[in-house]
């Protein structure tokens, strides 16, 4: 399968597919974490600000996806995961897509830059960059490593939200940072045991498939062992309360039994589907215990 | 040269023109679909941005891109 590059007839490209380059799931999760951020940052930000910051992100997200599947058409068309996109489907042409996600990525800069402020702004620009330049154009084709470092790209928007409503850094947001670092892998690799024939066709360097699978399920166990901890360490640090904590162990004691049942599993991948779902599930929970913890923390100082 | 051979000043429309006779290309229903709905879909993102601008305006004060660099 190809990608069509030129096209006779005009457009027929509705707006969900433009909304599809946008990759709308990665950046729910994305405005998400940076939605937490936002929250758990010390000071006051006034809500129609927060809503443009949370905004500008997404549209900043939704810009790295559509420059991601520019770049990335032809081995998109090689993938049975990603062949039904807008450019390998042959709905968009990629010279259509280049300046879409040009102008949204540059327009969600400014307008955070205008709107709320320069360092955000500076955030926001880098981590696109860093998704489109460094890992998609970079790392994505050359090493196995590749979502282990592009993965910090995903792993900023809770900073970004932070320095929108302080314009400094902090250990705090840094915490968070690392904590979506260190998940990264286990929950794309996971995904990438039972996608391993499809990464090998488009000929993407994945772990499974430069390594083999038995060593991806020991790097899988060992990032986990460090992610579980980890991800309790705003409890530690005094960032967040108690059921915060109780929280992050739990679920850092899930992740951990399901990458040991990963690392054990002879054939079939259902024990990697299985960590593959929890670990959304526990970054999800992760986040919303933050956000629920300095929602209570709050209100605790409201009444007192 | 009579007024007859002469090239016509305009070209014809190249697309979506619906007066008999024009050449050039003809949108489908479907293609005309297609462009009417990302047409309100800019519009749409236009329209928000102005309110958005408005409204971080009024919250900020007349003095909204007056800022410490």
């Amino acid at each position: 399968m190809s990608v069509t590059l030129a096209r006779a007839e005009p457009s027929i490209a509705g707006v969900g597919d433009y909304i599809a380059l946008m990759k709308p799931r990665v950046m729910s999760l994305v405005v998400f974490t940076a939605f937490v951020g936002l929250m758990v940052a010390p000071g006051h930000l006034h809500p129609v600000i927060a809503v443009t910051a949370l905004i500008c992100i997404a549209v900043g997200a939704g810009a790295a996806g559509a420059l991601n599947m520019w770049y990335d058409a032809d081995i998109d068309a090689r993938m049975t995961r990603t062949a039904a996109r807008p450019i390998p489907a042959g709905r968009l042409l990629p010279g259509e897509v280049l300046p879409f996600g040009l102008m949204l990525a540059v327009g969600s800069v400014v307008v955070l830059g205008l709107l709320v402020n320069v360092s955000a702004a500076v955030l926001l620009a880098a981590t696109i960059a860093f998704y489109v330049i460094v890992y998609t154009m970079w790392l994505k084709r050359t090493t196995p490593q590749n979502i282990v470092i592009g993965g910090l790209a995903g792993a900023l928007p809770p900073l970004i939200g932070w320095v929108a409503v302080t314009e400094s850094f902090a250990v705090e947001p840094a915490l968070l940072v690392l904590i979506i670092f260190f998940w990264t892998p286990p929950h794309f690799w996971a995904l990438s045991l039972y996608r391993t024939d499809d990464y090998a066709r488009a000929g993407i360097p994945m772990l499974p498939v430069v390594a083999g699978a038995k060593e991806t399920r020991r790097q899988i166990l060992i990032y986990t062992l460090v992610l579980a901890p980890l991800g309790a360490t705003p409890w530690f640090f005094g960032y967040a309360g108690p059921w915060y904590g109780v929280v992050a162990l739990l679920a850092g004691a899930v992740m951990i039994a399901l990458a040991l049942r990963v690392r054990a599993e002879q054939r079939g991948y259902a024990a990697s589907k299985q960590l593959f779902a929890f670990s959304i599930l526990y970054l999800f929970l992760l986040f919303a215990m933050l956000l629920v913890d300095r929602l209570a923390g709050g209100l605790a100082g409201h009444l007192a | 040269m009579n007024d007859a051979n002469k090239p016509p000043l305009f070209p014809p429309p190249l697309a979506g023109g619906d007066g008999e006779g024009e050449s050039g290309i003809r949108l489908t229903p479907e293609q005309q679909r297609a462009r009417r709905a990302r047409s309100i879909a800019i519009a749409v993102s236009l329209g928000v941005l102005v309110v958005l601008f408005y409204i971080v305006t009024l919250v900020k004060g007349p003095a909204v891109l007056v800022r410490p660099l």
